[in-house]
């Protein structure tokens, strides 16, 4: 099976489609950014702020959350319903966020414990006073069932409560994703007989939901993280400018430079479009992009200066055409099947990685077309500009020394 | 097959069972499925968003202890030049490393200089401007450095004392590298950091002070009223703590002590809970002195008798029983305690009292649901991912694409040993990283079978065209692996916990990547194309 036999597009004859497709996209994007008031929507971790993360046993009360909030005075707080497309059990969690105020003396977690206060207030406790199972730790879990002894250990209960305690908290958890909305969804736990159950049950009540989540950044933190981000941006593309200069000429690492440009730009509109918050992952993927958009652009190049070397009468655009039709068949599996993995990563993921994907996903489509749809232009048009046939590579130089090594063999 | 083929199979095979035990364990060799996930769970260390636990930055004032440097040179100052005669109208404080010297007696100016030359080596003086006959000390910046550091360790020693003694599992407690005042907490498995929190930022000073006046007062001015308006030297005055024994009803009084204390946090041997004698149903902490610090507070307790002598705990009075009898080697601190507070206060005066008071800029907790979800969501997304791919491969490569679909599989194998043998920590990034390792890393495969194909097309014999397709692809291969790490590499260096991870992963799936695409499956090109007839067609 073969998909690419024989090709022979004109690229370089299509470039004006190509930059309209990139226009409109960026325009897109962007106009989307200028709504929001030219900026772009950045995550906790550079904005600060709180977040807590609820999960409910069933639909949250929303309206509920609201008026708890509001009536402590944190009527600014935001509430948002997550829907997790890759986990069903995920459709009754909420984040309940909170701007980040100038820290003076206040703690950095005031605004946690209020939202906490709250949710205990209004769907913690029931009346009977009892503690929740739901919120309950693993060491309060042990005392209570060794003060209780349901095993009837006796005094050589040693350590075993501790792991039953572990292991009814894990169920707990890890099978019922945090919340238990009855005592005998607990069953499956090795050691919970009935008698360990029901003295549970005498002991504890069980509160309708659980904390998930908790994420607080400071204020400095999130300057800090700020500038991290951008300094390693910087470096990556600097250092990545330098090996292509090395490797090619200059025009060449000016041609594919411009290319991530465009397409971290797009990707950022993109962002802006479909409301995803730019994160330190996100920024990660983004780093990930511009080594994998410099793949594509490197492969092409490879090609155009071995071809420069074999084929001598043909003008420089033909070669450039030849060059990318000869290695589109490996372009298109390889994206392809990145795009294949990064958009399972997407759909599967889950919700923590939603933003790191969907930015994998938009970059993989957007840096491989940009390798033949705008780095090859521009290094075209620079050779038609300058006349004569093509980017030469100098004569003597080390450049030229290795097209030679490569030929030859 | 030829025995270089015969070896390089050998070497291929010895490296697999390898990575098999890095991954499953050995010497308790497993021999169930059950035990292989617990021992696969042992072996590879998880993050907290995999784990579930807490994360924790917190900045040291260090400001503080740098101004605690000024004003006990204040201190020390004064009293040298009242020792030596030498005449000033005032000194005065100007920031945390200034000090200003007012109206000094011209006569004596020389003096001064000398003294500060030689004793106060840690200052700079010079003539301050605007001023006749004043002086401004500067804190030379080497000490300041100094005091920043010196704060910093002490800082650092204190809380992993404390967070030793709360017993959690593996904690990690380290400076961040981020700024020079910070210093990173994470506490694998604990999602609520509550007791965690305050025990680490508890101040933990402790100091025993004779009470000067047997009596509270109600307020400073009235403190000061009944000595004339002015503060007797060598004494200072020291709120109660609000709702303790020390308060009345309730209220908030203050109390005259003597400055100096007679006994510090320091000076401890051991802290421990106990009931109260008095509140049942409540705790106090009791604790015991060295020996040396009991061979003062015996003469001193002796001496004091009818006395009162106040217990003071972070600025703050919690008690002022009055001496019955001369005590050599301990006391009790009461405050209404419960069992839990008594414990954690037992808890940090054994630690030590941090040398700068501490105030978290960045805390995250991750439920051990949320973590179970996680690793839930990233196995399915990386086995999905490795399936699809899988698939594809095998259709379109036909033979060849299991030859890919070996190197795949022995790439990841390597990537999880390798996490396993280094202890490097798998984040959901991480896992994420393993995805892009199986999508990028079969580029290099493709890379080299359309060179295979192009090669045939062109009228080669397979041996030839094998040959020819993986040395093309050889350097593009370099070249396509580079820019990617260099990428990684700076995620590295510039990344938090999760994204570090993923750039772990990533770094170490390409490397291997590079290893499984060139060497094994030419090893496996080799063995298939030794066992073909002469005639037959490579299928690719």
């Amino acid at each position: 099976m073969e998909f690419f036999k024989g090709v022979n597009v004109d690229w370089m004859g299509k470039t004006k489609y190509f930059v309209s497709v990139s226009v409109i996209l960026l325009v897109i994007g962007w106009v989307s950014v200028a709504r929001n008031h030219w900026s772009l929507q950045y995550g906790i971790d550079f904005r600060g702020g709180t977040l807590v993360y609820v999960r409910f046993s069933g639909p949250p009360p929303i309206d509920k959350i609201r008026k708890g909030l509001a009536d402590a005075g944190l009527g600014n707080s935001t509430i948002q319903q997550i829907s997790d497309i890759s986990n069903a059990s995920s459709k009754n969690d909420v984040v309940i966020g909170l701007e980040q105020k100038t820290q003076g003396d206040e703690s950095l977690d005031a605004g946690k414990q209020a939202i906490v206060d709250i949710l205990q207030k209004t769907f913690g406790t029931d009346s009977s006073g009892k503690p929740d199972f739901n919120s309950a730790s693993v060491s309060a879990l042990a005392a209570y069932l060794t003060q209780k002894d349901p095993l009837a250990l006796g005094t050589s209960a040693g350590d075993r409560y501790n792991q039953l305690a572990q292991r009814l908290i894990d169920a707990r958890d890890k099978d019922h994703g945090g919340i238990v909305t009855n005592f005998d969804e607990l069953k499956g736990a090795d050691g919970a007989t009935p008698a360990v159950l029901s003295v549970l049950s005498g002991g504890f009540s069980l509160g309708n939901f659980t904390i998930r989540n908790v994420e607080i950044v400071g204020p400095k933190v999130g300057a800090q993280l700020r500038t991290q981000a951008f300094r390693a941006t910087m470096y990556a593309l600097l250092g990545m400018l330098v090996y292509i200069a090395f490797r090619f000429e200059w025009v060449y690492g000016a041609a594919a430079v411009i290319a991530v440009f465009h397409d971290v730009l797009i990707t950022l509109g993109f962002f802006s479009l479909f409301h995803y918050e730019i994160s330190l992952t996100v920024i990660a993927a983004l780093l990930t992009l511009v080594g994998y958009s410099m793949n594509d652009t490197i492969v092409i190049f490879d090609r155009v200066r071995e071809n420069l070397r074999l084929m001598r009468r043909e003008s420089f655009t033909e070669i450039v055409n030849k060059s990318i039709n000869q290695t589109l068949s490996r372009t298109i599996l390889t994206s392809g099947l990145t795009f294949l993995t990064v958009l399972v990563l997407y759909l599967m993921g889950g919700e923590v990685l939603r933003a790191f994907s969907f930015a994998m996903v938009v970059g993989v489509v957007v840096g491989t077309y940009s390798s033949f749809g705008i780095a090859a232009p521009i290094v075209v048009v620079w050779s038609k500009y300058t006349g004569g046939k093509g980017v030469a590579v100098r004569a003597g130089s080390a450049a030229e020394k290795r097209v030679v090594a490569t030929a030859r063999r | 097959m030829s025995s270089q083929l015969k070896w390089k199979f050998v070497f291929i095979l010895v490296f697999v069972l390898l990575c098999i035990f890095g991954i499953v364990g050995m010497p308790d060799f497993p021999t169930s499925g059950a035990q292989v996930k617990q021992n696969l769970a042992n072996r590879i260390k998880l993050g907290l968003d995999l784990k579930g636990g807490s994360h924790l930055v917190l900045q040291v004032q260090l400001q503080e202890a740098i101004g605690q440097r000024c004003d006990t040179t204040i201190d020390d100052l004064k009293r040298q030049l009242h020792d030596k005669n030498i005449g000033f109208g005032e000194i005065r404080r100007v920031d945390d490393t200034h000090i200003l010297v007012r109206d000094v007696d011209p006569t004596t100016s020389g003096q001064l200089r000398d003294l500060v030359n030689n004793q106060f080596t840690d200052w700079i003086m010079s003539p301050a401007a605007g001023e006749t006959n004043g002086y401004l000390m500067a804190m030379k910046a080497s000490v300041v450095a100094d005091v920043r550091k010196q704060t910093m360790d002490q800082a650092l020693e204190t809380i992993t004392r404390r967070i030793n003694g709360l017993g959690l599992t593996e904690p990690t407690i380290a400076f961040t590298g981020r700024g020079d005042d910070e210093i990173l907490v994470q506490l694998p498995g604990e999602d609520d950091p509550t007791r965690a929190k305050a025990v680490i930022q508890a101040g933990g000073q402790l100091a025993l002070q004779r009470v000067a006046d047997d009596q509270p007062y109600p307020s400073e001015p009235a403190a000061l009223a009944a000595h004339g308006g002015v503060l007797p030297p060598g004494t200072v005055i020291v709120s109660g703590k609000p709702d303790s024994s020390s308060s009345q009803a309730g209220e908030q009084v203050f109390w005259l002590l003597d400055r100096a204390p007679i006994i510090t946090g320091q000076d401890l041997k051991g802290a421990d809970p106990e009931p109260s004698t008095d509140s049942p149903g409540q705790y106090d902490v009791l604790f015991h002195l060295s020996s040396s610090a009991a061979a003062r507070f015996g003469p001193f307790t002796a001496a004091n008798i009818q006395h009162r002598m106040a217990i003071v705990l972070d600025h703050q009075v919690y008690s002022a029983p009055v001496i019955q009898s001369r005590i050599d080697d301990n006391g009790r601190i009461t405050g209404n305690f419960s069992q839990d507070s008594a414990r954690d206060l037992a808890l940090v005066l054994r630690a030590g009292a941090l040398p700068a008071s501490i105030k978290y800029l960045e805390e995250r907790t991750v439920g051990p649901s949320l973590g179970a979800d996680s690793i839930r969501e990233g196995v399915q997304a990386s086995v999905g991912s490795l399936i699809v791919v899988m698939i594809f491969l095998v259709i379109y490569y036909r033979l060849s694409g299991v030859n890919a679909v070996v190197a795949l599989i022995l790439n990841l194998l390597i990537l999880v040993a390798f996490m396993a043998y280094a202890g490097a920590v798998l984040t959901l990034p991480g896992i994420a990283g393993v995805v892009l390792t199986i999508g990028m890393g079969v580029d290099s495969n493709v890379l080299v079978f359309e060179r295979i194909r192009e090669e045939l097309r062109s009228g080669k014999a397979p041996a030839s065209a094998v040959d020819v397709g993986f040395s093309r692809a050889f350097l593009t291969i370099i070249d396509t692996h580079i820019t990617t790490l260099v990428s990684a590499a700076f995620l590295f260096l510039f990344g938090t916990g999760p994204v570090k991870g993923f750039a772990i992963t990533l770094t170490i799936g390409l490397l291997a990547n590079l290893f499984t695409s060139i060497y094994v499956s030419r090893a496996i090109f080799d063995l298939h194309l030794s066992r073909m007839e002469r005639q037959a067609a490579l299928s690719i």
